[in-house]
């Protein structure tokens, strides 16, 4: 058996049930090798203790025959989540020191089937970010190095130390949010598979808010069977969130045969960007005939509105940040600047609290719905998020899924840019566009750059319908044969 | 239209943060890239479209108006910065 950091779920599971290692080593080894690879600043809080105690735990209801889907599995968690009595301040000075009274929805869902918290991971401050730089808590470093060039590389964003985490074996799998694509994004700089489900599929409730009609939580694994059982888990309907929508959970996994004749594939034309390396294209191209070849039906597709995708998201994402984040007053929770008066401690504890990043995204929010713009901006927003939605519609006339690269360059060193939050903005150029329209999407670790970085490419589905996607991914997987492994996974590289 | 350092200023105060006199130039310039930026959406006829309001295809459920306990008063003011005697504790506000 090979060590207990390089399984996936589905392997540690087997090793649990034939009773090759307990869930406590199984905790132990992942505990062993966070504690290595501190230096990547995947964890923002560590519950090492908390871990072994739900092992102790697991380990006895495994002996029992009452082992749950995710029994003693050690997860990582991001800090975007409500874990009750434990850190969960969204990467953010302004929510210093709170511990949630309540769990959310989507993690008790993980504890109820028998998983085990590492800890919180890093990430871009209140999700906002493309790179893990905009933490209150520093930047986190991506276990992937280019070739013969040591210089730290941004792990993506903004579930950065989720992927991190799970790249550098450190953790068998984590959760992630992804708001235009905080999950995909990550995943293909790390090498994972990352999936961002339907909007409403999982539960928001007790997940720190950033853009509500756009944020959904997934897994990050190494595996497409691990993402199939992770989100197992994870999804339910939960009344708690108005948006949660009341369709049953099918068992993804059963759906993973990697069969794919007869799969109707679209390719976007509007996804050929200019300027983009060629390297992607080509990886592309590649994808595209692994379909072909295996008898997938390739159909050309047209998505118009695919280049408003961006700028929509940037007026829709802000509004609803401004609106979301005015909660942050010093009042209730987190960090206070203290003044005689009230607008004045308010106005203090907010510049001291927020990142650079969040203030500029409050301030477009804030400008964007203020009187006289409202309908110039937000309005205008909100009918092209309506013909970015009818594009997709009208796709899935013709075709099953939509096949497209995650991002348009491979992982790049910390610090590049930096000086240009547009810049920034376009390394979700291809994972903004399904998250307007609320579709679900996976990346899929496809092959390496010339420096030898992981690239991944991108399926989107249809509404409700990950299984299908997950099959298309399920079968990527076979095809593209991702063995490589990062030179700061624990055990080095293979 | 371009953000003026006078927009900033009610931006701003609008949004509760406190900006440096100092800061508001250059907060200007940022704020100018990105809506020039996102400006381009104006090129798209939305004449008759509809604002999408929900992005998946839902009638809001409705849920039985009925008080339920969250969590005990005590454990939400142990996040306060400054509580007393089961209240949040803020800046006078009334004379």
């Amino acid at each position: 058996m090979s060590a207990l950091t390089d399984l996936t779920i589905a392997g540690a599971r087997a090793a649990l049930e034939k009773r090759e290692c307990s869930a406590r080593e199984l905790a132990e080894a992942h505990i062993a090798a966070a504690e290595a690879a501190r230096h990547l600043n995947a964890f923002v809080a560590e519950t090492f203790d908390l871990a072994l105690g739900q092992a102790d735990a697991s380990d006895k209801r495994l002996a029992a025959g009452e082992g749950g889907l995710l029994e003693g599995m050690p997860l990582a968690i991001k800090d975007l989540y409500c874990t009750k009595g434990v850190h969960s301040a969204a990467c953010s000075h302004i929510l210093d020191g709170f511990k949630p009274p309540y769990e959310s929805t989507v993690t008790a869902n993980l504890w109820r089937e028998g998983a085990v918290m590492l800890g919180k991971t890093n990430m871009d401050e209140f999700a906002m970010g493309s790179a893990n730089v905009t933490s209150y808590y520093g930047n986190v470093i991506n276990p992937w190095q280019r070739e013969g060039d040591n210089k730290p590389l941004v792990p993506g964003g903004s579930s950065g130390g989720s992927a991190a985490a799970v790249a550098a074996r450190i953790a068998l799998a984590a959760t992630g949010t992804d708001t235009g694509g905080s999950i995909r994004q990550p995943a293909a700089f790390c090498g994972l598979v990352g999936l961002k489900p339907t909007y409403g599929r999982c539960s928001r409730w007790g997940i720190i808010a950033f853009a509500s009609s756009l944020d959904q939580a997934g897994p990050l694994t190494r595996s497409v069977e691990d993402a199939a059982l992770m989100l197992q888990v994870m999804a339910s309907y939960d009344a708690k969130d108005s948006t949660s929508v009341d369709v049953p959970v099918p068992d993804y996994a059963a759906a993973l045969s990697g069969e794919v004749k007869g799969l109707r594939v679209g390719v976007p034309a509007e996804y050929r960007l200019d300027g983009m390396p060629e390297e992607i294209e080509a990886l592309w191209r590649q994808g595209i005939d692994w379909y072909r070849d295996a008898g997938a039906e390739i159909v050309d597709i047209s998505l118009p509105h695919t280049k408003y995708s961006l700028p929509t998201y940037y007026i829709v994402a802000p509004a609803e940040c401004s609106s979301n984040l005015a909660r942050y007053d010093g009042v209730r929770y987190g960090l206070r600047e203290e003044d005689s008066d009230l607008t004045q401690m308010y106005e203090r504890t907010r510049a001291k609290g927020f990142g650079a990043e969040v203030q500029r995204r409050i301030m477009i929010g804030t400008y964007v719905l203020s009187a006289g713009y409202y309908d110039a901006y937000y309005l205008k927003a909100q009918k092209l998020r309506t013909l970015i939605a009818r594009d997709f519609q009208q796709a899935w006339e013709k075709v099953d899924v939509v096949l497209t690269p995650t991002a348009p360059s491979a992982a790049f060193a910390i610090g590049e840019k930096m000086d240009d939050p547009i810049a920034m903005y376009l390394n979700d150029v291809f994972t903004v566009p399904a998250s307007m329209a609320g579709l679900p999407g996976i990346s899929v670790p496809a092959g390496l750059s010339a420096e030898g970085l992981p690239l991944g490419l991108q399926l989107i589905g249809q509404p409700f319908d990950e299984a299908r996607m997950l099959n298309a991914a399920r079968f990527m997987e076979i095809a593209a044969d991702f063995t490589a492994r990062p030179v700061g996974a624990s055990g080095g590289a293979a | 239209m371009a953000i003026d350092k006078a927009t900033v200023l009610r931006i701003a105060k609008l949004a509760r943060i406190e900006v440096a006199d100092e800061a508001t130039d250059g907060l200007a310039d940022e704020l100018n890239a990105i809506m020039a930026w996102v400006e381009q959406l104006s090129e798209v006829d939305t004449e008759g479209v509809e604002p999408m309001t929900s992005v998946v295809d839902i009638t809001p459920p409705l849920r039985s108006d009925t008080v339920e306990a969250v969590a005990p008063r005590d454990d939400i003011l142990a996040n306060a910065p400054n509580a007393e005697d089961g209240f949040f504790v803020v800046p006078k506000v009334v004379e």
